[in-house]
């Protein structure tokens, strides 16, 4: 199915109108375009993980179990009682409609089930229906409804047309987070069977090959030679890749993202972590087991995502680094951050993490011994110890882009900012309402970023690209950079789209580009071959000074 | 039509202590028993619903954060750094009495409109606003309503009672400001589910009822303040007679049917408050995205049904790309050994591995 053009794709949406019948009237109608494909069932076996064997959401009738009442009334119950956030945010909503406007993928489809309250009421009305007698006795007064199969589509459908990215948390005056409902009614229908392909299969990867993407050991060093080749034709300068492939002893222990070593434009941010570590010559090393810093586990299921991470603190251990570094990356360092500690720790096998090259110990991180490399990198820049030159970026008019869980989950606002305005010199930030704790997502997070669901990505991403084609048209902005993998996956796609004109990059692929090295040559291209404005004057051609 | 259904339910509860007091004469009924039982339901029923949210346990420790985090030392963090995404318990207490006092994350609140091709963002404080002047008139006039349980009367709530009545009108009682005002807030809230198209279409029966009932018992109150008098000395003797569990109905005294209206009101929202979406006022504290700091990384939470998972093993990982890995220069752990079958235990499938702490 061919996409509408982008002057027509929104066509027909309303934020203000809304349906003559009431909701729980109106059946899932599951459109093409809108939805991810199920999972293969080895996948599932594979990982000991229940499935409906090979079938497709658009079948009519869905091959759910027998007893499949039994098993989503017993699912919710179990959370309900393991997780208070979940009861509690079933409970207090007073349908104020605060969030209603603040969900990207609300509006951009005008659809109310996307109003992260109805998205709630999803569920909410169910328990009410299902286990409360005022719920039962009062019914759709009180919101109270049966669970049917048609619910269970409607789910589907739903709680996959979101990104868990909190923005609307951020509004809700209880902060019920819809992330969380939605973690859970993925869990759900994962007890069920029902799970999709997009983010199963990297789940799947992750698990046995050691990232999402399926890279295997011998690959992920051929695609790190070829980014430092292609370095070393540019600047001269060549890097040693062994000593930072599966070395024991080494200090650090840097965790990459598989984005960003499988496809541009993340390769060029995954090159300026190699370049400054050799600027540095950092004592690190990366596992090829852990060559993933993401999980899409956690989109889907909290074990599932526990799973795919043991490994990153069972490798610290095996190859006996003091601490961890991690890359750029969104859910992942809600993750990192959020989740981490609780699973694994006490992480007493590791040291609190202090920087060799400034001495600076990171206090905020002292317990689960992780920090993230902007954090490392700004903290590198405050002290003086990367030589920079922002004009190596003039050619560039850069925008940031919050990611939303590094953004909602972690703060992590000035960092990035500190250190881009320190490498460009051209830098202007998006409209207020959109950026810091108010970004909106990429359109395609939580294991959404598939094919066969690119109305939905197109859509859901629309808010953001709408401001980022403000700032295109304002000011002549063509880069947009971000902190997270899935962004530079997705957002060239969806700047095509919707704003052509603006590339994507990671923040170290700018520092990158800025660094200045001893015995550099002359270039006037940057990391990725486009034509810097100002060529760079290398050992091969001394300044005129020197000649005299 | 949700609307309605509240509406008439309304005019049953109206209906039902007029008949019971203006006709029937049960005064005991409606004025003693009702009241009773309706306020042990409601502290009964709050206690039922604290503690059940009490006893799931806070699994993680998932802050939504609004500001700056504390990392590195020279970044600065603004006050409103600290409170929006607070590291410390001080900034957590903070941050919830700016929640809970005066609703910061609604304060927040923006609106979007679609205009052709682009998104526009505006302030929208309307609802913060309306919100505000209901909740905290109705906070006020519920303090007020002390001098009704107390003799003598607490000099702050005498205090309290001239404050809001200080505006003198030229007749007797004076007005309340904060009668007018959560008229306004309750009318503005109403309207809102009426007119807001996206409001309406999400708002239950369950939504307006409260709303209903609400204004019906400020209605009420204000007609026996201004307009249909009631015996205000036999009131009291009624109200502070269930306060100190001696209650009797004043003989004589005609307390008038107004009252008891006010009063089944009153009762009705009490035993309602516990079961309905009302309990937003105990849930809020209780947010695990607002009451928790987000210093994840240097103070560990611990969550009590923890329980090991089955993962994959780098010596696996090693046996399955050795021969790749040492074509490619990849150094190999040579001291790497199989690991021993670990604990492990699952949500999904097995029955018998489910984790030891969690009921099936």
């Amino acid at each position: 199915m061919s996409l509408p053009k982008p002057d027509e794709l929104l066509t027909g949406v309303n934020l203000h109108k809304t349906p003559e019948k009431d909701w729980m009237d109106i059946k899932p109608e599951l459109r093409r375009g809108m939805y991810c494909g199920i999972v293969e069932p080895h996948v599932m076996e594979d990982l000991g993980l229940p499935n409906l064997g090979k079938w497709q959401a658009y079948e009519e009738k869905w091959p759910l179990p027998e007893n499949w009442k039994e098993i989503v009334r017993r699912a919710i119950l179990r959370r309900m009682e393991m997780h208070r956030s979940f009861k509690l945010f079933m409970d207090i909503c007073v349908r104020c409609g605060a969030c209603a406007d603040k969900c990207h993928f609300f509006l951009s489809t005008g659809d109310p089930k996307n109003m992260p309250v109805l998205r709630a009421e999803l569920i909410r009305s169910i328990i009410k229906g299902e286990f409360s007698t005022f719920g039962k006795l009062l019914g759709k007064f009180a919101g109270a409804r049966k669970l049917t199969e048609d619910v269970i589509k409607e789910w589907f459908y739903y709680f996959y047309q979101c990104t868990e990215c909190r923005r609307c948390s951020v509004f809700c005056p209880y902060g019920i987070d819809t992330a969380e409902i939605t973690i859970m009614m993925r869990e759900i229908l994962h007890e069920l069977g029902i799970a999709i392909d997009w983010a199963m299969k990297p789940v799947h990867n992750s698990y046995f090959i050691g990232n999402h993407v399926g890279v295997p050991p011998q690959s992920f060093k051929e695609n790190l030679e070829f980014l430092t080749w292609e370095f070393e034709e540019i600047t001269g300068i060549h890097i040693d890749l062994d000593k930072y492939i599966n070395r024991k002893g080494a200090e650090i222990l840097f965790v990459p993202l598989s984005g960003d070593y499988f496809a541009d434009p993340g390769i060029y941010t995954m090159l300026g972590y190699l370049v400054l570590f050799h600027y540095l010559d950092l004592d690190v090393t990366m596992s090829p087991f852990a060559s993933e810093g993401g999980n899409f586990g956690f989109f889907n299921s909290l074990e599932v995502a526990k799973r795919l991470h043991a490994k990153i603190y069972e490798e610290a251990k095996r190859l006996k680094v003091k601490w961890i570094l991690g890359g750029e990356c969104g859910h992942m360092w809600r993750v990192w951050h959020q989740y981490h500690n609780t699973w694994f720790g006490p992480i007493d096998f590791l040291e609190v993490p202090k920087s060799p090259i400034t001495g600076t110990v990171f206090e905020h991180a002292k317990s689960n011994k992780i920090v993230h490399i902007i954090e490392f990198t700004a903290d590198l820049i405050a002290h003086n110890k990367l030589k920079l030159d922002p004009s190596r970026n003039d050619h560039l008019v850069v925008t940031f882009h919050d990611s939303c869980n590094p953004a909602r989950a972690l703060g992590i606002f000035e960092e990035p900012r500190f250190i881009i305005k320190h490498v460009c010199n051209n830098f202007v930030e998006m409209p207020e309402n959109t950026i810091r704790e108010k970004t909106f997502c990429c359109g395609s997070g939580s294991g959404l970023n598939a094919g066969e669901n690119m109305e939905l990505r197109q859509r859901g991403g629309f808010p953001r690209a709408n401001t980022v084609e403000y700032v295109h048209k304002k000011y002549g902005v063509n880069q947009l950079v971000c902190i997270c993998a899935i962004d530079r996956a997705v957002f060239p796609t969806l700047l095509e789209y919707w704003v052509p004109g603006v590339d994507v990059s990671g923040v170290h692929e700018l520092v990158a580009n800025a660094l200045v090295f001893e015995g550099e040559k002359s270039r006037d291209v940057d990391l990725r071959r486009r034509p810097l404005k100002h060529p760079v004057k290398g050992v091969d051609q001394p300044t005129e000074g020197e000649e005299g | 039509m949700n609307a309605l259904v509240s509406f008439i339910i309304l005019g049953i509860l109206l209906f039902i202590p007029w008949l019971g007091v203006g006709v029937l004469g049960w005064e005991s009924l409606f004025g003693i028993v009702i009241p009773y039982v309706c306020f042990l339901v409601f502290v009964i029923g709050l206690i039922y619903r604290i503690v059940c949210w009490a006893k799931s346990p806070v699994s993680y420790k998932i802050p939504t954060t609004c500001g700056q985090q504390k990392s590195l030392p020279w970044i600065r963090r603004s006050l409103r750094d600290r409170l929006e995404s607070p590291f410390t318990t001080w900034e957590v207490v903070l941050r919830m009495f700016l929640e809970i006092v005066f609703f910061r994350s609604l304060f927040r609140n923006l609106r979007a409109d679609l205009q052709g091709k682009r998104l526009i963002y505006g302030s929208a404080k309307w609802l913060w606003l309306g919100a505000i002047l209901f909740h905290w008139s109705f906070f006020i006039i519920l303090l007020r309503h002390i001098r009704l349980f107390t003799n003598p009367v607490p000099e702050i709530i005498q205090g309290l009672d001239y404050l809001d009545s200080f505006i003198q009108s030229f007749g007797v009682p004076p007005v309340y400001i904060t009668d007018i005002l959560i008229l306004a807030g309750l009318t503005f809230l109403l309207l809102r589910r009426f007119i807001d198209s996206k409001v309406s279409y999400l708002s239950y029966g369950s939504d307006f009822f409260p709303l209903f009932l609400i204004l019906a018992i400020v209605i009420t109150g204000v007609l026996m303040r201004y307009s249909l008098k009631v015996d205000l000395y036999a009131v009291k003797q009624l109200t502070l007679g269930l306060a100190t569990f001696n209650p009797v109905i004043p003989e004589g005294a005609k307390i008038g049917t107004i009252f008891y209206i006010h009063l089944f009101l009153v009762s009705t929202l009490a035993a309602y408050f516990p079961f309905s979406k009302l309990v937003h006022m105990v849930g809020v504290f209780f947010s695990p995205t607002r009451n928790m700091a987000n210093n994840n990384r240097a103070v560990r939470h611990v969550n009590p049904w923890e329980y090991p998972v089955k993962h994959y093993t780098y010596y696996e990982y090693q046996e399955k790309f050795k021969d790749k890995m040492i074509e490619a220069g990849i150094p190999i752990d040579e001291e790497v050994q199989p690991e021993e079958e670990h604990e492990w235990y699952s949500l999904y499938i097995i029955e018998s591995k489910l984790p030891p702490k969690i009921k099936s």
